[in-house]
């Protein structure tokens, strides 16, 4: 966890997210994944992930309780998988 | 077909399953078949959509444009295409291509017929595309008893030269029959020797299916068969969700166990019109049509039937039944061309409410259209010519050669 708290991320540039009354629906067209965001928060974390440093700042530019960190930690982990978001390369000089 | 004036907003449960939220419907479809085209040249016994002849009223190449168009608005992620034969149509590839250069993924059902060497290295070097070769036995004998004469020595060409262009992970499309059950196995080990998946479907009574299904649809036993190997096999075997049914056996299968029909789930056809799912072409589960009813999205969202279909739905007779939260009552489609309510057990429901069902009298829907063509080509597959006379009813002779005084009363 504290990895990918202190790590840049982003969604995946093969993603599509469409909004749902529930959430969103996140589309991978390269290995075809369909993924369902139940969460409203959870869809605009993954949307702004790209726009902070790390993950970390992210929570805290949304106000996400600290006490809910975890989980929403774990759901990254599991979008990670299926590169639905994926490690940012900052090295590109980002005006981070 | 009535549209609302203004888009009907349930109130929508927050947080629970996806399927509870799957249930009241979403801003636009996950599953999208869109049938190109009713002309085919083959004369599958079971095909859903009694496929055979061009219809007239076909969308043109102009007008399926704007549904893509109108798609890619949507956010449609991906389509089905399928037909009758899509690939028979004259502007196929270039629609392909159409969607593919919008970002929407096109996964396309075909017998092979035009997969020749030159179209499989075209999709190979395409990406977003998908393609499903649609095989009905693991054997010729099996295949083409249903498909007709040679259709199995087409699918294997195709097959060959995806492999060949290297095209990459082909579905092997498999509708579950009495006769190919067996094969399940034969079936994996074909998808494995052409760097396949093996995608098996469950046959519906729609269409001429409904003309086949007593013939071809799977043994209770056989039921068993096919769930206890899609256990095993888990997610290395596509469904379409289409078995959520079996799932009253016990263990949920992967998937949404769910009827997705109107919710998340729905079909254009050839001419524009837009139903509630792929197996229910039929005036009653008529939501619209894209030409007449000013696009789409338009019917996807104001559609009264689309409206019913997302409001909550009652158990009826199933509510009693322990299994009814592993299975949701079955197939709508099933149950409608089989003649049962709607609100009632599955025509195959496993715990065998079905066949109570089927035994009491039932009236049989008419169909409401018929593509089929009226003279039989040399494609028509041989068991409904092996059927048209009762092995047991004698030679045939007219009323009056059995008795000159036959029908005389004085």
């Amino acid at each position: 966890m504290p990895e990918m708290l202190d790590t840049p991320w982003a969604l995946s540039p093969s993603v599509a997210l469409r909004p749902e009354p529930f959430g969103a629906l996140a589309y991978h067209f390269t290995n075809r994944q369909l993924t369902f965001l139940k969460r409203p928060q959870l869809v605009a974390l993954i949307q702004e992930l790209g726009n902070y440093a790390d993950v970390r700042s992210a929570l805290l530019g949304l106000s996400i309780p600290r006490g809910d960190w975890s989980t929403y930690v774990t759901a990254l982990t599991r979008l990670a998988e299926t590169d639905m978001i994926c490690p940012r390369d900052t090295t590109e000089g980002s005006p981070a | 077909m009535t549209l609302l004036e203004h888009r009907p907003t349930p109130t929508r449960p927050a947080g629970g399953t996806l399927i509870e939220q799957f249930e009241y419907g979403l801003d636009a479809p996950i599953c999208l078949t869109w049938e190109l085209t009713y002309a085919c040249n083959l004369e599958c016994a079971h095909c859903l959509s009694s496929s055979g002849r061009r219809d007239p009223r076909e969308l043109t190449t102009e007008q399926c444009e704007a549904v893509i168009d109108e798609l890619q608005r949507m956010q449609v992620f991906y389509v089905n295409i399928g037909g009758g034969e899509p690939t028979i149509r004259p502007d196929f590839w270039h629609l392909l291509q159409y969607a593919v250069d919008r970002r929407i993924g096109v996964k396309f059902s075909t017998n092979g017929v035009r997969l020749t060497p030159e179209r499989a290295a075209q999709l190979a070097s395409t990406d977003y595309v998908d393609v499903q070769i649609s095989l009905d036995g693991a054997t010729p004998e099996v295949n083409d008893y249903v498909r007709g004469p040679g259709s199995y020595a087409t699918a294997i060409t195709a097959l060959e030269n995806l492999q060949a262009a290297g095209f990459e992970d082909a579905k092997i499309s498999v509708v579950c029959t009495r006769q190919n059950i067996g094969q399940l196995d034969e079936f994996k080990a074909l998808a494995d020797k052409y760097g396949a998946t093996l995608r098996l479907t469950r046959l519906r009574p729609s269409g001429r299916g409904a003309d086949v299904w007593d013939e071809l649809r799977p043994l209770p036993e056989q039921q068993r068969e096919l769930y206890d190997w899609l256990v095993a096999h888990g997610s290395d075997v596509l469904t379409g969700d289409s078995f959520f049914h079996l799932s009253a056996f016990g263990e949920s299968l992967p998937g949404l166990n769910l009827c997705g029909a109107g919710r998340v789930v729905c079909l254009i056809d050839p001419i524009g019109d837009v139903y509630a799912c792929p197996f229910a072409i039929h005036d009653n589960f008529l939501a619209g049509n894209v030409l007449t009813d000013d696009g789409f999205q338009n019917v996807w969202q104001r559609s009264e039937l689309f409206a019913d279909l997302r409001s909550p739905q009652t158990a009826g007779a199933c509510t009693s039944c322990a299994f009814f939260d592993a299975c949701r009552g079955g197939c709508m489609a099933a149950k409608f061309f089989t003649g049962l309510p709607l609100d009632g057990p599955d025509p195959e429901c496993v715990q065998g409410y079905g066949e109570t069902a089927l035994a009491e009298d039932r009236p049989l829907p008419a169909p409401s259209q018929d593509h089929s063509r009226r003279v039989p080509t040399r494609n028509q597959p041989v068991m409904l010519q092996l059927r048209t006379r009762r092995p047991d009813s004698g030679a045939p002779v007219s009323a009056c050669a059995v008795n000159p005084l036959a029908g005389f009363t004085p």
